[in-house]
């Protein structure tokens, strides 16, 4: 099932931008309209759209080569089967993982992280240990460890921010000391767009023997990521922020860690054997991949990924950067709009905030233009506190963005603001 | 959907200028209303005289649909006894939710101006907050109110 975009020409020069106009006919909802006008997404970090070879791979293994996975001996299982392991050796080729042993498939990075949470940190944890985590965090890189911390005594240590938005590298080092056990970080800020120089903290706590998650929710859709470059030993993304399906996501886990865990949920699927007094777990991935697989989820992704590639990582983050820094410079002229989040390295995240005009208003309001931007909390309610509102308007760009919807979302503030202000 | 349905004049103006957006230090009654998901916080402040809402007023930040429907509010209910002002409340649930909702919306005064928030669903919650926090405030409740 390969797939080559309609706008992707293989082998061609990274230096050559993406061709926009091409790209944005690969995408069939960037066709609608809003309220009378074209939809123009600016929710991207929220969710992505897909492309039609993404929803055609999906139709098409239900229409053809549908069946439950692994176990048959009939040739759709068989079928399936392939389709589904030669995704997972797509992803595994997409983060540059050792062995398909370390892909697992799960619904998503909430779950991804859920899972170490519970299968590698908890029976690890002793009273009085600790877990680093950082200010930046989404609720799904903090709830889990919180959880964890209750049900095992360990104590939830944060690393402090700026107020450009950056995890304080020097309050990260004070933190470490020899009860860490634990650094789970993000790699990019959903609610601010920063990214995290995590090389260096993967160093300090690497240095110090200390195991690391990346929370890669909103990495994965905008770099090229190499886990073994990176040296983390947990890696965790989500599909539909990536072009994919919603429902499904990867755990990169190093083999060695993953062998050493107790699998997280029972049932069919991970295991070898099973009689009323004994049952031998099934090997690596699928002792942690209980029950029928998301099949045409994990396909989806897969074609997803070969179409990132297709057009180049390194391109899609080139054209990302110019939307960021045009929309920087665009909304820094509307008067009273203030961006929550200024770190020199950013993904195409602008949250922001407009004097007497509330987030939700703003919301409404652009909606009416046909703008699609997410307002409220992010998710990240501590990144609120810290800057001190109650939510912020966030607008977050995708390589499908183009400026001219960059200048529709500055018209539509200045339509807010006449309106409110 | 007209914004000019959700945002009328008078509602722009209570945003602006919220009526009676002040503390009350010697309320008989008060009560948290909060939306975490939106972020709309208030507290409302009443005072009774017998069964007589003598004084009411609230303080708090929100959208503009809130903050203009709890200004409404304190200018639609001062003055009234409890139970018309457990009427009113009534009233407004069925402006806010109802297609069929009031073919006479006269008697809902200036609140009348609320009505176009029923075509932006995801907004009715702003509208009624102020309305349940007073409702908790009337019934004594110390759990803080949501419309989520």
């Amino acid at each position: 099932m390969s797939v080559t975009p309609a706008s992707a020409v293989p082998g061609a020069p990274a230096a050559r931008p993406i061709d926009v106009a091409t790209v944005r006919r690969d995408f069939p909802i960037l066709a609608r309209e809003v309220n009378g006008k074209p939809l123009c997404y600016l929710d991207n970090a929220a969710s992505s759209q897909r492309p039609r070879s993404v929803i055609h791979s999906i139709s098409r293994y239900y229409e053809t080569s549908h069946a439950n996975v692994h176990r048959g001996v009939h040739r759709l299982s068989q079928e399936a089967t392939d389709l589904f392991e030669g995704a997972r050796e797509t992803l595994r080729r997409f983060v540059n993982a050792r062995s398909v042993r370390e892909i697992i498939f799960v619904r998503g990075t909430t779950e991804a992280i859920n899972l170490v949470a519970q299968s590698y940190a908890r029976p690890n944890l002793q009273p009085g240990d600790e877990i680093v985590i950082s200010w930046l965090e989404h609720h799904a890189n903090i709830v889990p460890w919180q959880m964890v911390c209750e049900q095992s005594g360990a104590r939830l240590r944060v690393i402090p921010i700026t107020r450009s938005g950056e995890v304080d590298f020097d309050s990260f080092l004070a933190l470490l000391n020899d009860r860490t056990r634990l650094l789970a970080l993000a790699h990019v800020s959903n609610a601010l767009g920063t990214v995290v120089p995590v090389e260096r903290f993967i160093l300090e706590a690497k240095r110090r023997g200390i195991p690391v998650l990346l929370d890669g929710a909103q990495a994965a859709p905008h770099m090229a990521v190499d886990v073994q470059a990176l040296d983390c030993d947990f890696y965790c993304f989500s599909g539909h922020k990536m072009c994919g399906p919603t429902g499904i996501g990867v755990l990169y886990g190093r083999e060695s860690l993953l062998e050493a865990m107790p699998p997280w949920q029972g049932g069919g699927d991970m295991i070898l054997a099973v009689s009323f007094e004994r049952t031998v777990y099934n090997e690596l991935p699928y002792k942690f991949e209980a029950g029928t697989p998301h099949i045409a989820g994990a396909i989806g992704l897969a074609v997803a990924v070969e179409y990132l590639e297709a057009l180049g990582l390194d391109r899609i983050a080139a054209a990302e950067q110019a939307l960021l820094d045009y929309a920087t410079e665009r909304l820094q002229q509307i008067p009273g709009l203030t961006i929550v989040g200024t770190a020199p390295e950013k993904a195409a995240v602008v949250s922001f905030t407009v004097e007497r005009v509330h987030p939700h208003d703003l919301g409404t309001i652009l909606d009416s233009e046909g703008v699609a931007i997410r307002t409220g909390h992010h998710c990240a309610m501590p990144v609120m506190d810290f800057f001190g509102v109650p939510a912020t308007a966030r607008a977050s760009f995708a390589f499908y963005n183009t400026r001219a919807e960059v200048d529709r979302l500055v018209d539509a503030l200045q339509v807010a603001r006449e309106m409110l202000a | 959907m007209d914004l000019k349905d959700l945002y009328r004049d008078v509602i722009v103006d209570h945003n602006r200028s919220p009526r009676n957006f002040r503390p009350m230090p010697d309320a008989d009654r008060h009560a948290e209303g909060f939306n975490p998901l939106c972020g709309d916080r208030l507290t409302l402040f009443v005072k009774l005289d017998g069964d007589r809402i003598s004084d009411v007023s609230f303080q708090g930040s929100g959208c503009a649909i809130s903050v203009a429907s709890a200004s409404l509010l304190t200018e639609s209910v001062k003055g009234r006894t409890v139970p018309e002002a457990e009427q009113l409340f009534t009233s407004m649930h069925e402006l806010l939710t109802r297609d069929d909702a009031m073919a006479d919306p006269a008697g809902l005064g200036k609140l009348a101006a609320l009505s176009g928030v029923r075509e932006f669903p995801a907004r009715v919650k702003c509208a009624s907050l102020c309305w349940h926090t007073l409702d908790a405030a009337l019934h004594r409740e110390a759990e803080p109110v949501s419309t989520e």
